[in-house]
């Protein structure tokens, strides 16, 4: 008994107190979101060890007193059930959900990935002149695509931002369902193909970081990983001078080549990007020859259910592939 | 059809065989190959020393007699049980084989299973753990103990209980027949697409996981009808709801929750189905798929899933609980109130899989509240199983302990669940080895756990003898300490930001801790081993160990009958004037009557439920080869059988007065010398 009740208990407190090591990077993140996630995950451990270790406790002391052997402990042999301990024991579970409820509905709101940072680090508002860095995100098959559309560059396998300044990231897949995850910057957000999904985060620290795929994608995708470089603003433009000086062009061509499935695939920079590709891949249509979904979509809405109410199949009624056929290349 | 996955060959073999060919069969002579041939070796050895055997000591007409066709629900019970066991042994060599890869694949060591291997290894470990372990072993319980307990003497629908086993048997054939013949999934136990779909897995893997778990599901849906239905009907008279014991509560919100969620596994794979065979794009990338759809319904079915495995179990440690403590059940209504209400709200709660894929604060906080309120209810019943022991006289059984380990480790894992219901905590937490640590925490803590707690618990009711107790706490502490060693690290890992499925490692210094979990890994394995060799020893130590009709000086009616109980389970149907009815029995003075018995009206034992099964097992690998003929054949065959079945007018008999006579007075009384005895 006595190894089983240490092994049980000793583990959550051993990790809090490994959190001085700088390992355990979900206790001791270098970004504000995720430190602020973080925190909120340990301050609800805390509560609820308010309740568990008291409750291990009493059962290991009960269990030991009541023993069969033990013929001087009270024995009652009827007693099952006492108003005042039921009233108890559902109001001590209830007032405990109640606290950790609360901590979790304001902080599902305030730590939403789609609300922007009011905040570059713990009690310092976004300076007004400063606007968050856009990158533009692809999963690929089994590779990262990184475009900056406010440099006009775009890197695969590492990312790379300046401490204290915002990020916005519009994340898409090609095919696969992966999870975009830096643990040292923010929570994960899915990337999936066909849809786009935000993440905003700020590093507050110079290093490297590990980022990867959370969810998995098929094959290659143990090697989905990247790294993240948190630098001072000075060598963040010195990073992008660097990237930009890449005589390779992100156009339709290397795109092609680029959603080839590839395992553990090498670091790449762009010197220039086509624009507007990122809105082309999540909507499918980077081969001109296929229609925007986007504009499929304005197009049954406008005669759609809604306009035509004659035309009962509306807004279903073409897919997004076999449109391509019937829909003359001048209508996007 | 498809035409892309059919073998280049000639059209004639491709109409008989699909695209069953030679390569299908792992005859290479690379790793993989080797390792898949030394496997079928072992089983294929295996296998035909258990049929020599039995046809040796000519045992075939006593199985068929006696088992594959009997419609009695301890035996099939103990089926199911016994096809658990096999399939743990599958499943846990999954899983040591993960292990293993994850503690040596690092920096320029790949390891030894690339990831298409290593995937369908996990995707196996999943799907088999979940469907053909928990699964079966809980059925087997539910079966084995519940109609005794409200003292029935069968199920409702005695037939139906047997097609229910033999569709199990069937998906279960199949998993393991992927092993040999072709290759098993790659896309995880959930089936996500695009992975599932057929654009990136257009091999026979995700049909060998979509036909043998639709297999096995349906027959859950058919046991899940009959269960409520036995509960609702068959209870003996007296026996008001709020006097039916624990265990047939939880069997009764058990079944309730499978028969509302199980249409939902059946509904998703099918319209994944639709989209492999019939090109149909429900979930697929464009055409107006969308993949979130499946997830959506996969984890309607999948969360009330979790809940199906672990609420039995709160019933036999309820049960347990009292049993050795000498004293009713604390808070029985409370208990009651908060079974029902996991049931009710495991069904509001299934976003919590997927918080991370931009729903928004308001969806998302409404499914992080909800999966937080499981945890009141939770709460109550540990504080009420403290309660039950406080002022008793508890016994430290090897059930009891059991049940103890259950309390500290579950604890463990409900605070790490509801750490992980905080959805911003979620989005860190998700996906990492701290998910899997703890869903192996509950599963494991609550579910295995609560499984050896039952099976120590009711083995002298099925067998007339106790199982040893030195074997029984061997594999209770290697189990115990062997799930701290091996998840502990996982727990630990996942802190450190890694993410669980990946076969290969950069980083050297995450290897201690994998190593680490590797030997946890194998301190359960001798924890299991223990389990097999407790049954072995108890068997052969059947004698001393022989124990009497209640041994326990238990409390509810599976108690009063004899050990094992007959085909009829009660001569004389109990009547039950309160909550633990065998006790108020044994209060009032209660003699079991020895003679003045009437004929006893019983089910007959019938073939076609295996029929049913095997030829659905048949038409389902068919379906997944492209054998259309075999599959329609097959479909035709099941059809003809049930109509053929349903024409059979000598399904029930008469067990005669002599027969009751002879066995109530041969083991009505039977007391041992060891009744009451207690470490």
């Amino acid at each position: 008994m006595p190894a089983k009740r240490f092994l049980g208990l000793l583990l959550i407190p051993a990790a809090l107190a490994l959190g001085g090591c700088q390992k355990l990077v979900l206790l001791h993140p270098a970004g504000l979101v995720a430190q602020e996630q973080s925190h909120l995950m340990i301050v609800s451990t805390i509560i609820l060890l308010s309740i568990i270790v008291p409750v291990l406790i009493a059962v290991a002391i009960v269990a030991w007193k009541y023993r069969a052997s033990n013929k001087k402990a009270r024995y009652d042999a009827k007693w099952d059930h006492s108003p005042v301990l039921e009233l108890f024991v559902w109001a001590w579970p209830v007032l405990i959900i109640l606290a950790v409820g609360a901590l979790s509905w304001i902080g599902t709101h305030q730590l939403d990935p789609y609300r922007p940072l009011t905040d570059v680090a713990k009690g310092e508002p976004v300076p007004a002149n400063v606007k968050p860095l856009q990158v533009e995100v692809v999963a690929l098959q089994w590779q990262w695509l990184f475009i900056y559309p406010q440099y006009g560059v775009a890197s695969i396998n590492e990312l790379a931002a300046p401490i204290n300044r915002p990020i916005t990231f519009k994340i898409t897949s090609l095919d696969g369902m992966d999870s975009f995850f830096i643990p040292a910057l923010a929570g994960q957000i899915y990337a999936m193909p066909e849809m786009q999904t935000q993440l905003h985060g700020v590093i507050n620290k110079v290093g490297v970081y590990k980022g990867m795929s959370a969810n998995y994608s098929g094959a290659g995708f143990t090697d989905m990983r990247f790294k993240f470089y948190g630098m001072t603003k000075d060598s963040f433009n010195g990073w992008v001078a660097k990237v930009k000086a890449s005589p390779k062009d992100l156009d339709r061509a290397t795109y092609e080549e680029l959603i080839k499935p590839v395992r553990n695939g090498p670091v790449q920079y762009f010197g220039t990007t086509q624009k507007g590709l990122f809105n082309r891949i999540v909507n499918r249509c980077v081969d001109p020859a296929n229609v925007c979904k986007s504009t499929l979509m304005a197009r049954d809405a406008k005669t759609g259910l809604n306009a035509d109410k004659k035309n009962a199949m509306g807004g279903m009624s073409m897919p997004a592939g076999k449109a391509a056929d019937t829909v003359p290349a001048t209508a996007h | 059809m498809l035409p892309e996955t059919m073998p280049h060959r000639s059209a004639i073999l491709n109409d008989i065989f699909g695209r069953l060919q030679a390569s299908s069969f792992p005859l290479g002579s690379d790793g993989e190959d080797r390792i898949v041939q030394i496997t079928f070796l072992v089983v294929a050895l295996i296998g035909l020393a258990i049929l020599g055997w039995v046809t040796k000591k000519k045992k075939w007409g006593y199985l068929w007699n006696e088992w594959f066709t009997s419609v009695d629900h301890k035996k099939i019970g103990i089926m199911y049980m016994i096809l658990a066991t096999v399939m743990l042994l599958r499943g846990f060599s999954d899983a040591i084989m993960m292990r293993s890869q994850q503690a040596i694949a690092f920096g320029s060591n790949m390891g030894y299973l690339p990831p298409h291997h290593y995937d369908q290894i996990f995707t196996a470990h999943g799907t088999i753990m979940i469907f053909f372990v928990a699964m079966s072993y809980i059925v087997g319980l539910m079966n084995y103990a519940m109609p005794l307990q409200i003292g029935s003497r069968d199920v409702a629908f005695p037939f139906l209980n047997n097609m229910s086993f033999w569709f199990t048997f069937g998906g279960m054939v199949l998993i393991m027949l992927s092993l040999f013949v072709g290759t098993f999934s790659t896309a995880g136990w959930m089936g996500y697409p695009p992975v599932s779909e057929i654009q990136q897995s257009p091999g026979t893997g995700i049909d060998y996981w979509i036909w043998g778990v639709q297999i096995a599901g349906i027959g859950t849906i058919l046991t899940a009808i009959n269960f409520l239905v036995t509960i609702i009907k068959m209870r003996a008279p007296g026996m008001t709801f709020m006097k039916m014991p624990m265990f047939t509560w939880t069997t009764f919100c058990t079944a309730g929750l499978m028969l509302a969620a199980f249409p939902f596994l059946t509904a998703s794979l099918l319209l994944l189905t639709l989209d492999r065979y019939l090109g149909t794009h429900f979930f697929t990338t464009g055409m107006g798929g969308n993949l979130m759809m499946y997830i959506n319904l996969f984890w309607v079915w999948g969360h009330p899933e979790v809940y199906i495995l672990v609420i039995p179990l709160y019933g036999v440690y309820s049960e347990i609980v009292a049993t050795f403590s000498k004293k009713p059940l604390f808070g029985y209504a409370s208990m009651v109130y908060a079974t029902v209400a996991i049931m009710i709200l495991s069904y509001l709660v299934w976003l919590h899989h997927f918080f991370t894929m931009g729903s928004g604060p308001s969806v998302n906080s409404f499914f992080s509240m909800t999966t937080m309120l499981i945890s009141i209810p939770t709460g109550v019943k540990i504080f009420n199983w403290l309660f039950t022991m406080y002022r008793g006289r508890v016994q430290m059984t090897v059930p009891m302990l059991w049940t103890l380990g259950f309390i500290f480790t579950f604890s463990i894992g409900g605070l790490t669940g509801v750490m992980l219901s905080v959805a911003p905590a979620d989005m860190l937490l998700h996906n990492s080895l701290f998910l899997v640590a703890h869903f192996h925490n509950v599963i494991i803590g609550g579910v295995v756990f609560g499984i050896f707690a039952a099976i120590n618990y009711w083995y002298p009711k099925a067998f007339g003898y106790r199982l040893n107790e030195f074997w029984g706490k061997l594999c209770f502490w290697c189990w115990q300490i062997g799930f701290w060693v091996a998840f502990g690290p996982l727990y630990v890992l996942g802190l450190m930001g890694v993410t669980r499925r990946l076969s290969h490692f950069d980083d050297p210094s995450l290897q201690i801790w994998f190593v680490i979990a590797a030997i946890g890994a194998f301190i359960i394995f001798i924890g299991i081993l223990a389990f097999i060799v407790q049954l072995v020893v108890s068997y052969m130590h059947r004698e001393e160990l022989a124990c009497g009709n209640d041994p326990y000086d238990g409390r509810t009616l599976e108690w009063a009958t004899s050990s094992p109980p007959p085909a009829y389970n009660f001569a004389f149907v109990p009547k039950v004037h309160d909550r633990d009815a065998w006790t108020d029995m044994k209060e009032h003075g209660y003699e079991r009557p020895l003679d003045g018995f009437n004929p006893i009206h019983m089910p007959k034992n019938t073939a076609s439920g295996l029929v049913i099964g095997v030829l659905t097992c048949v038409c389902g690998f068919a379906l997944i080869w492209y054998i259309w003929w075999l599959a329609a054949l097959t479909f035709l065959g099941v059809i003809v059988t049930a109509i053929y079945h349903s024409f059979n007018y000598e399904r029930e008999g008469h067990v005669s007065v002599d027969e009751v006579r002879q066995f109530e007075q041969k083991t009505g009384n039977w007391k041992s010398d060891v009744q009451g005895a207690a470490a």
